[in-house]
This record gives structure tokens, sequence and C-alpha cells, in this order.
């Protein structure tokens, strides 16, 4: 296991799942920071994606451990890494659902606070 | 884990790049930034990873690990690491699915 462990634990480290940018989700404008270098400006537009995405991958697996996995066992049977799976995607479906419908909310009532009311 | 962790990276962000004119190299300062970033992603990784491990695997806390605790724990920490990995392919799968239909 070591050498699994020391692996995972290298990729956690590296961000293993590196999503290009333009995922949907605007990137911070960084015309204050990287005005005078258009490469670090990049540079910071990428490294935020990527820490984005990490935080997101840190709370997921933090919420879905609580509802997919019981006793740790020798490996992760196939039960729960289908668990881990579906969790990852309905949280997504949570969060766009959500927006969604805030969003009618907004444009169907004139203030947000007028639908808390009711 | 990696013992390198705390040895390495307690350099300042200015420390390495100063040179004889004092100008900084963003080259330099970038590798710095995204050293200090895994390092805090580690970190955030480690403390999750210890507060789920010690749920699972600590019952009444004794007075000290005993040996099925010690097994549970590392048993705990691969499964983690498994359910990290898989969460964070299963993430990245639907962020390309999402790219996709755009």
């Amino acid at each position: 296991t070591r050498g699994r462990k020391g692996r995972a634990a290298r990729a956690a480290r590296e961000g293993r799942a590196d999503p290009d940018p333009g995922t949907g989700m605007d990137a911070p404008s960084a015309t204050g920071l990287g005005a005078a270098d258009p490469q670090l400006q990049r540079f910071i537009e990428v490294e935020t994606q990527k820490q984005r995405f990490q935080q997101l991958v840190h709370q997921m697996t933090e919420l879905c451990w609580e509802k997919c996995m019981d006793k740790p066992g020798p490996k992760l049977d196939s039960r729960a890494e289908t668990c881990f799976v579906n969790c990852v995607e309905r949280f997504i479906d949570t969060s766009q659902f959500i927006l969604n419908r805030l969003e009618q909310t907004q444009k169907s009532k004139s203030a947000f606070s007028e639908s808390l009311s009711d | 884990m990696e013992s390198g962790f705390g040895s390495d990276f307690g350099s300042d962000f200015g420390s390495g790049g100063g040179g004889a004119g004092g100008k900084l190299d963003p080259g330099l300062i970038m590798e710095q930034v995204k050293v200090q970033i895994a390092v805090a992603n580690a970190q955030e990784l480690l403390q999750r990873m210890t507060d789920k491990c010690f749920r699972k695997c600590i019952g009444k806390p004794g007075g000290a690990l005993d040996n099925a605790e010690q097994k549970c724990i590392a048993m705990c920490m691969d499964r983690y690491m498994d359910s990290w990995n898989t969460v964070s392919r299963a993430y990245n799968s639907r962020l390309q699915r999402e790219r996709a239909n755009m």
C-alpha cells in the first residue's frame, strides 16, 4: 500500500484532475493583479480555476463519504464506488437546480424577499 | 505520507527570487505559488481524512491506540484516498460533459 498511498497522495497534491479553464464558471477578473503581465494574469486565472475544482472535490468527498461509506474495508467495493459517482452527479444537479430556481424566482417576482415571505 | 512536506516548502515568496539586481522572476514566483497551493491542498486532505477516520475508527478513547484501531485507521486512509480519487474523476467527467453540451 505504500506505493499506492504515495502515488495517490502525490496525485492529490498535484491536483490530479486538471480541468481546462472556461468550464462555464467565470474566472475572476485579475486585471488588477496581472495587469502588467498577461502571463501572470493567465496563471492566476488557471490556478484559481484549479483551486475551485480542488475545493469542490474536498467538499464532495466529505459529504459523500457520510452517505456512501459504512465500514472502511480492504478496498472500495463497486457499490460504494457507484454511490460516490451518483453522489457527485446529484450534488451538481442540486447546485444547478438551486441556481435555476433562484433565477426563476427572481424573474417572476420583483424582489427576492417577497418569495421568502411566502 | 511523504516526509518531505515540511522541510522544502518553508521559504518565503521573495527570498528565492531576489538575485543581484533585486528583480523578481515571475516564473519562479509562479512555481512557488504552485508549491504553496499543493501544500495547502495536502493539508486540507489530511485534515478531513483525520476527521473522518477518527470518527469511523475510534470508539471510546482509551489510553492508547490499540492494534485494531491502528489497522482501521490505515484502511480508512486508503479508502479515503480511493474515495477522493473517485470523486475527482466523477466531477471531471461531469465538467467535460457539461462543456460538451454547451
